[in-house]
């Protein structure tokens, strides 16, 4: 199915945000300003993006530690999450939470999360409120090649085909969980998709570097989802991952010249302009017009998270009960 | 003696304890660090470097590089304790022990007990634990009052290299579980550590890092620097503060403590975890059951307030118990009446 101009223009705006906050973020954080551990999301937008640009803000997602990426494409404040990262009061969890702890409930995102192969319960919990509340909602849990061996992980799957629940497992694929392979980690000689076959559950598969190979067949996935009574689906996006594990990662497991070749060969944000201009859908010019607004609108969120009120001791005791 | 660093220490033990017993195996998440990469198994090694090396020493057969899994890598640990084999199970951070928690909390630590002494259960976890990262709410947390709070289990918290070197040797020769805390902000840190390939330190014997009369503060890990400073700017004002660092919480060094309680008449525990049934709690407990004619002063616990640990600078910094507050509490219990 064409999308129309505007969409395809939003699709593009939405992966250069998520691609220019990484970057941005790559710089700042040699700095030494930005505290914590940080992990990029640059390379995989066509993943988040392709997902989200199908969700309205009563269908929830659960993020990952690489969540930057869902929280944006799910509509998550830049200038929010900016603060958030740089620690200030007024971030999006008020400097408590972090990269690695964002979140944004009203907009259904609950939560980036620190332990890996936490989300996919809490999305099977999220996928039967949707279900009872029979409203054709859904809920999606983000899971990497990692993810997917955790107990969690398993459990979320089997449990979300019992209960029917309105769950759907992206897996993203990156080839590394870490330091490792995912040809070694992976039982499945790699392949995840078949492990949730296994469970009962329909399967897609498709190219996570491509934006139009994401949404379309995410459309075909939530076309299935949404129907009451379908219970859950998965999805294995095959990607990659631009950066390090987290900043500092110095990335020695990676063969001679792979971050070239797929900065090359696999960049959604690449392969986005080239079809969309070949096949006469939009110009250059169009997309030039929005990486030059949306770099201001990057550098305007870093300005506003280094200008931000930073928070005090007192925030320590907020939000939370406290018997002592 | 050898100067090196609290992480070298660390995998320095386990080389020296896997070359002397082939039944020492080690199991966890990258601990050999690009298996199934294009670099290749060691490419990088684990995020620490607390597993250096060993890889290529012991092969994969010892050395399990293991997908992430850690209720699996505990349970596989427990397997391989009753199995005759003695694992050294790492967690990557303290904080995952909430993935794990059967397999330790009611496989690990009850077999022997459980099973009427008929076994052993010779498995060492160790895992890094600690704030001063801005690592946040998941990854910062001190962990030891869950486990020592758990019958069965010994917990173990070095503070130096010396001690790695002494207790993490002792630990993987223990026939009984052993937790091994490893404070993340203590790996660079370098120290004077015993040749003896025997060098072994017993659990339950703490260690006096400052001597004096007036105040006793009992603390480990980071916290113990923190103290030990507080120490030393009170000596020169003619304040004398023993300093304790307990090195195991399970089991506790409870004469060690006493005695100095009975001299000092005031106590301060300085801990990284959150106030509530916590190691504080614990140790002045003791000390009021055991030493009240001793006291001059009610016994006084530092601790982080009862919250999850925030991410901001100011905010982790406000968190943990700093020198200042520390400080304050001993001129405290000094100030009483
Ligand atoms: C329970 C738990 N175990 C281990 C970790 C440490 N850790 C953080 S991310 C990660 C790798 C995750 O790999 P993957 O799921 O493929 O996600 P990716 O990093 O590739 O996005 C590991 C081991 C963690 N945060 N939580
Ligand atoms: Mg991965």
């Amino acid at each position: 199915m064409q999308l129309s101009r505007e969409a395809l223009l939003r699709a593009y705006r939405q992966m250069k945000v998520i691609r220019e906050f990484e970057e941005r973020l790559h710089v700042d954080i040699q700095t030494g300003e930005i505290a914590g551990f940080t992990h990029l999301y640059c390379g995989q937008e066509a993943v988040a993006v392709g997902v989200c640009e199908h969700l309205d803000n009563d269908d929830k997602i659960v993020s990952t530690h690489r969540g930057h990426g869902h929280c944006l494409a799910k509509g998550c404040d830049v200038n929010g999450m900016m603060k958030e990262i740089w620690g200030s009061r007024d971030g999006l969890c008020k400097g408590k939470g972090g990269s690695m702890h964002i979140a944004d409930v009203d907009k259904g995102m609950l939560g980036a999360n620190g332990i890996v192969g936490a989300g996919a319960p809490i999305a099977v919990g999220a996928g039967i409120a949707a279900k009872i509340d029979g409203k054709g909602k859904v809920a999606i849990t983000f899971s990497g090649d990692g993810a997917c061996n955790q107990g969690t992980t398993f459990e979320a799957m089997n449990m979300a085909v019992v209960t029917k629940a309105a769950t759907i497992f992206v897996f993203e694929n990156n080839h590394y969980s870490e330091h490792t392979g995912y040809q070694y980690a992976v039982g499945t000689s790699g392949d995840i998709a078949s492990r949730a076959e296994a469970f009962g559950m329909k399967v897609w598969r498709g190219d996570g570097t491509d934006f139009f190979s994401v949404y379309e067949t995410m459309r075909e996935v939530l076309d299935y989802v949404r129907v009451p009574g379908n219970g859950p689906a998965a999805v294995e996006f095959d990607t990659e991952r631009f950066f390090g594990h987290f900043e500092g990662d110095p990335q020695r497991y990676r063969g001679p010249g792979e971050l070239d070749r797929i900065r090359e060969m696999r960049d959604c944000l690449k392969n986005f302009r080239k079809s969309v201009t070949d096949a006469g859908l939009l110009e250059h010019a169009d997309l030039d017009a929005l990486d030059a607004e949306v770099l201001e609108a990057i550098e305007e969120s870093v300005r506003q998270a280094k200008a931000a009120d930073r928070p005090t001791a007192e925030d320590v005791l907020t939000d939370v009960y406290i018997s002592y | 003696m050898a100067k090196m660093m609290y992480r070298d220490a660390v995998v320095s033990t386990i080389a020296e304890e896997m070359e002397r017993d082939e039944n020492v195996v080690c199991l966890g998440e990258d601990i050999v660090g690009g298996m199934g990469t294009p670099g290749g198994p060691e490419a990088i090694g684990g995020i620490w470097s607390t597993s250096t090396g060993l890889f290529g020493k012991f092969g994969a057969d010892r050395v399990i590089d293991t997908p992430i899994s850690e209720s699996a890598i505990m349970g596989a640990a427990a397997g391989l304790a009753l199995s005759g084999k003695r694992p050294i199970a790492e967690l990557m951070f303290a904080d995952f022990i909430g993935v794990s928690l059967d397999q330790i909390w009611n496989q690990i630590a009850k077999f022997r007990y459980m099973f009427g002494g008929k076994t052993k259960c010779p498995a060492v976890i160790r895992m890094a634990y600690g704030a001063g990262y801005n690592a946040a709410a998941q990854h910062s947390q001190a962990v030891h009052q869950i486990l020592t709070g758990m019958p069965g289990l010994k917990v173990v918290m070095p503070t130096t290299p010396a001690d790695v070197k002494g207790l993490l040797r002792t630990a993987i020769r223990d026939d009984d579980p052993v937790i091994f805390l490893e404070h993340k902000a203590l790996y660079g840190v370098s120290g004077e550590v015993p040749d003896d390939p025997d060098y072994m330190i017993p659990f339950g014997h703490a260690r006096l890092s400052r001597a004096g009369q007036d105040v006793t503060i009992v603390s480990t890990g980071l916290l113990l620097g923190f103290c030990e400073a507080v120490a030393d700017k009170l000596a020169a004002e003619g304040i004398g503060c023993d300093v304790i660092d307990l090195r195991t919480t399970s089991p506790l060094d409870e004469e060690t403590i006493l005695d100095s309680v009975e001299v000092t008449g005031r106590l301060i525990v300085v801990d990284e975890a959150p106030p509530r049934c916590s190691l504080g709690a614990d140790i002045c407990a003791l000390v009021a059951e055991k030493a009240f004619a001793s006291l001059k002063a009610p016994p006084l616990s530092v601790n982080p307030p009862h919250t999850p640990i925030p991410f901001a600078r100011e905010l982790e910094s406000a968190y943990l118990p700093s020198v200042d507050k520390i400080e304050a509490a001993v001129r405290k219990v000094l100030g009483y009446r």
